[in-house]
């Protein structure tokens, strides 16, 4: 038990006054960048890095320095639900699919239940990831080695399997919302002839459409046009405000282990991947409908439906550092800056690290266990406080969310042009809910669009370029295999009702 | 905002001759905070660089006013040097560039040239290497050129950042030197890539060192030649015995390639000399710091730093060369 | 009864949402048809997925266009209400300006003034609160957001007259 003798050394490293203090400055702003639509993960730790360089250059400090942004990536983390729960507007990419059942909540006046759920699940995400990290990394390292681009590609096929059929209304406009998903994503330069594709000579169009913007339109501003119709007044005003809310909630949760397990081992495996936190949480949300016995029930505020997401989204998330250490490869735009963090204050990420700086590596793994128990009691205790949001009167906190909204959508490119957008996508949140369109699809296909085409056309790139590599080896066969089981489940299951049927009667 | 920029620069440009007229030892200096663009996303080689600039800056006080990164990697790029173009005699917005300067406008049509930025000066120029797994039986270059030519058009795979970009142009570069010809992989970063040449999804790339030298030292990969027509001059030991110094140029190894990659800074069009000289004395500061040194030597960087008219002279043959190369690679975007 | 009157029918929304999406899946279908959308040698080219996209994107507009023609009784209903609309209007209406006054070629006022305008103008028409309340609120939030994008974070955001008259810009 080698690796428990380092995690002790690791402990005492990040154990100081000063690292605990850190932790909580670092959460403390994370939740804070969380919330914020536009100002992400990434970017709040890319701001803060320079301020880190000279902590760094102190004995020991790299480690603290680490511990400052980690920790602000973990608040973000928890952040990003907040906002998802109390106005459908998803504070980071990978909190949308919380909004599915976590905003319902709070219209029902749950809002406590749903924020307590949504950060102790986020806890035990992370928690499952990092034991992963502590004891099997290198194991792991090696896994993710295998995924090449036909892998990726059915990573994503899968995402795409376990979320579709979810929608009700018509599957035509299913068609539709999914595929202008697809369209905007395809917006842009294209990765594998470098082409410009759907820009039309607009310069404003260069950049494609970002995946945030159209979700801080769709839900955020969308949901306050449809409130408005009803008249000037939030519903879910009556939430409860003391922190009993918590304990009622845990009691509540181990209900749902199984849906915590199995999202755990979705979020740890897309973050390793790396497949990133935002389709990890689409995946674990679909399944979860799917296999859940109340999975009917899925979209009117369930308290399942918050766990899933959120425990794949901390679990992916987390993860995601595991190959920036052993690899020194990112598994997320944040893990990508704190990589290059790791360049600037003068250390070397790969494979090598674990045994060259053995007490960075250990004192970072220490401080992922003290960190989210920081951000966990930090957040659940500000429960009732985020929960008294909502008694705010409309007609002040509206305004507000617009401004936060707008502010959003331009610091996501720094562009006015983006808060025009964001515009006309409330625009289009509002009629697409009153015509029925269903707007999960498109967020999915605006998230995983590209990915998924750039992933498809390398692996068709080269002299075994043919459909036949989605079934080339053991590994990439079964993913694609049970992808399609998946896509083609409800007609499968029909097909076999009618051969058991027809059994049923020739017996 | 245009017409309001020039009329507000136009007077500052007034008020500041009248200045300049009274008390000409006073130089120009920033007077808000500075925007430091990244045509690129964050995370990657030349982000690295601004923000270590962004903390060198800060630590040592360089400047009086504070500097703010903006990642601007929309279109390949097109979307930070638009934006630039666009603040015509704005002093407060510097870039800093990959090759994309000249790829992306030549690639995919969006108009913009080097020319309509002013050059202020060069940091340094990022090199390339050849890398493949530690298992391929190449010992050189030239081996693995042979065996690429052997097992025939199109059967290896190269990997590399982008399409149309460096590693692809260097890529074209090689075939039209050797007569191998590889398939040509786009991946969206150098990590990404280094990954998977050690998980044997291609068969080489030509990453930066400073993207493949944690694999190289952790001995899953290992660098054939570099392109560039001297060796680097590091000798510090990197990888077990061996340092960058011990890797030969391309020349040598028998493929006679060579391609650098621009890190320079520049401003927007239209500024004073005074202007672009603070920013060329800045970074002169910055280049001696000894933070500044050490990631030279990490990232084996090729440590030429022009300024003035050199700078452009430089940089007006790179244009010539990538219009060449992408020429005949079949790059250029149809007019 | 004004308040409770149809503005338009779900009939000509259904039509007229498939007509944008149609026009739009038409669009896409037409520059990927530019890029080449055929399987080339290496696997498909550029244009290849966006002109099944939109291909499909047309095919089921059109699918929608007929069964909102057949919609009967259903299609009659109202899309939206006069009253409903005036309300959604109410909020849509200054939040354009709102955007509009962020920053535009003639006279912007950066994102600052332009909240706290905008929550003011907000909390005194549609909440009808008292100058008293208004003031604390709208400047309070702004200044919050003033310290935190421009102050701790270093994130610049679109700045006008009182910011260069403090020295910040």
């Amino acid at each position: 038990m080698q690796e428990i003798q380092s995690l002790m050394a690791g402990f005492a490293v990040a154990m100081t006054w000063f690292n605990l203090a850190l932790m909580l400055a670092g959460v403390t702003l994370g939740v804070l960048i969380g919330v914020l639509p536009g100002l992400g993960g990434a970017n709040g730790v890319a701001i803060l890095l320079p301020l880190t360089f000279t902590l760094s250059q102190t004995p020991g400090g790299a480690t603290s320095a680490i511990i400052l942004l980690s920790c602000i990536y973990w608040g973000a983390l928890f952040g990003g639900a907040i906002t998802s729960i109390l106005f459908n507007i998803p504070g980071e990419p990978w909190s949308v699919a919380t909004t599915f059942d976590g905003y319902p909540l709070a219209q029902k006046g749950r809002a406590g239940a749903a924020l307590t759920a949504a950060f102790t699940s986020s806890f035990i995400g992370a928690l499952v990831a990092v034991i992963l990290i502590t004891f099997i990394s290198p194991v792991i390292a090696r896994f993710a080695l295998q995924f090449g681009p036909p892998e990726f590609f059915a990573v994503y096929l899968l995402t795409f399997s376990a979320f579709v059929g979810m929608a009700k209304g018509t599957p035509f406009k299913t068609v539709v919302a999914m595929m202008t998903g697809f369209a905007l994503a395809a917006v842009g330069i294209d990765t594998v002839t470098g082409q410009l594709r759907l820009t039309f000579g607009f310069t404003e169009l260069l950049k494609g459409f970002d995946f945030l913007i159209a979700v801080i339109g769709l839900f955020g501003i969308g949901e306050i046009l449809l409130t408005i119709e009803e008249g000037l007044e939030f519903r879910g005003t009556k939430a409860k405000l003391d922190l009993r809310v918590v304990l009622d909630t845990w009691k509540e949760l181990p209900k749902y282990w199984k849906t915590s397990v199995r999202s755990s081992v979705v979020g740890c495996l897309m973050g390793i991947v790396p497949g990133g936190a935002t389709p990890a949480s689409f995946m674990a949300y679909g399944l979860a409908k799917k296999m859940s016995r109340d999975g009917e029930e899925f979209g009117t505020g369930k308290v399942e439906g918050v766990v899933a997401p959120e425990t794949a989204a901390h679990a992916a998330g987390t993860s995601a550092l595991l190959p920036m250490l052993t690899l020194g490869v990112p598994g997320s735009p944040t893990a990508a800056v704190l990589l290059g963090g790791l360049l600037i204050w003068g250390l070397q990420p790969g494979p090598l690290l674990f045994v060259e700086n053995a007490d960075f590596v250990w004192g970072l793994i220490a401080s992922m266990y003290l960190g989210n128990i920081v951000g966990l009691i930090v957040v659940l205790t500000c429960v009732p406080l985020f929960a008294s949001i909502l008694r705010i009167p409309f007609s002040i906190i509206a305004p507000v969310i617009l401004v936060i909204c707008a502010i959003g959508a331009y610091t996501v490119h720094t562009s006015i042009f983006d808060v025009w957008l964001m515009l006309v996508f409330g625009v289009l949140g509002y009629v697409f809910k009153k015509l029925d369109y269903p707007m999960a699809p498109l967020v999915l296909a605006l998230v995983l669009g590209d990915r998924a085409e750039d992933a498809f056309r390398q692996s068709m790139l080269g002299p075994d370029g043919s459909l036949a590599v989605f079934f080339a080896n053991p590994l990439v066969g079964t993913m694609t295999g049970v992808s399609l089981l998946l896509l083609f489940w409800p007609l499968i299951s029909r097909a076999l009702a009618i051969v058991r049927g027809r059994n049923g009667r020739g017996g | 905002m245009n017409h309001r920029t020039t009329a507000k620069s136009l007077l500052a440009a007034l008020v500041a001759t009248a200045f300049s007229a009274l008390t000409p030892a006073v130089a120009w200096e920033p007077t808000k905070t500075v925007e430091f663009i990244v045509p690129a996303g964050t995370g990657g080689g030349a982000d690295q660089m601004a923000r270590l600039t962004q903390s060198i800056i800060g630590k040592h006080n360089l400047m009086k006013q504070s500097m703010v990164v903006v990642n601007k990697g929309g279109g390949a790029g097109a979307e930070g040097f638009l934006d630039v173009k666009g603040a015509k005699g704005d002093p407060h917005k510097i870039i800093i560039t990959l090759s994309n300067l000249f790829t992306t406008p030549m690639a995919t049509g969006v108009p913009f040239n080097w020319k309509d930025l002013t050059p202020v000066r060069m940091l340094a120029l990022d090199q390339f290497v050849l890398w493949v797994h530690k298992d391929n039986p190449a010992g050189t270059a030239k081996d693995y050129i042979e065996a690429v030519k052997k097992a025939g058009p199109g059967k290896t795979k190269m990997g590399g950042t982008g399409s149309k970009q460096e590693d692809q142009i260097i890529t074209v570069a090689l075939e039209k030197q050797s007569g191998a010809k590889f398939t040509y992989i786009p991946y969206k970063g150098g990590g990404a890539v280094a990954t998977q040449l050690v998980g044997k999804h291609i068969d080489s790339s030509v990453n930066n060192p400073i993207e493949a030298v944690a694999q190289w030292r952790a001995g899953n990969l290992k660098p054939l030649c570099v392109f560039d027509n001297e060796r680097m001059p590091y000798k510090g030991k990197v990888a077990g015995q061996y340092s960058w110094n011990d890797i030969p140029t391309c020349k040598e190894a028998g493929v006679d390639t060579d391609y650098v990659m621009l890190r320079g800074i520049f401003m927007a069009g239209g500024v004073t000399p005074d202007q672009v000289k603070f920013y060329v004395d800045l970074f002169e500061k910055v280049r001696q710091t000894p933070e500044w040194k050490k990631f030279m030597e990490d990232g084996a960087f090729n440590q030429t730093a022009l300024a003035g008219k050199e700078y452009a002279d430089w940089v007006a043959k790179a244009e010539k060369l990538h219009e060449g190369l992408m020429t005949e690679a079949g790059f250029m975007a149809k007019k | 009864m004004e308040e409770k009157k149809s503005v338009a029918s779900m009939r000509a929304a259904e039509l007229a949402m498939s007509a944008v999406f149609l026009a739009f899946g038409a669009l896409v279908m037409w520059d990927s048809r530019r890029l080449g959308a055929s399987w080339g040698e290496d696997g498909p080219q550029a244009g290849y997925f966006p002109f099944y996209i939109g291909l499909f994107i047309v095919l089921s507009s059109v699918v929608i266009i007929f069964r909102a023609l057949n919609l009967g009784e259903k299609g009659r209903a109202p899309f939206v209400e006069w009253g409903q609309l005036r309300m959604v209007l109410a909020v849509m209406a200054p939040t354009v300006v709102y955007v509009a006054l962020i920053a535009n070629p003639w006279f912007g006022l950066g994102i600052y003034l332009a909240s706290a305008v905008y929550i003011a103008f907000f909390m005194k028409y549609l909440g009808k609160y008292p100058w008293t309340k208004i003031a604390p609120v709208s400047i309070g939030v702004v200044v919050f957001f003033f310290l935190m994008f421009e102050v701790w974070f270093k994130v610049p955001l679109p700045k006008g007259p009182i910011e260069a008259a403090i020295g910040f810009n």
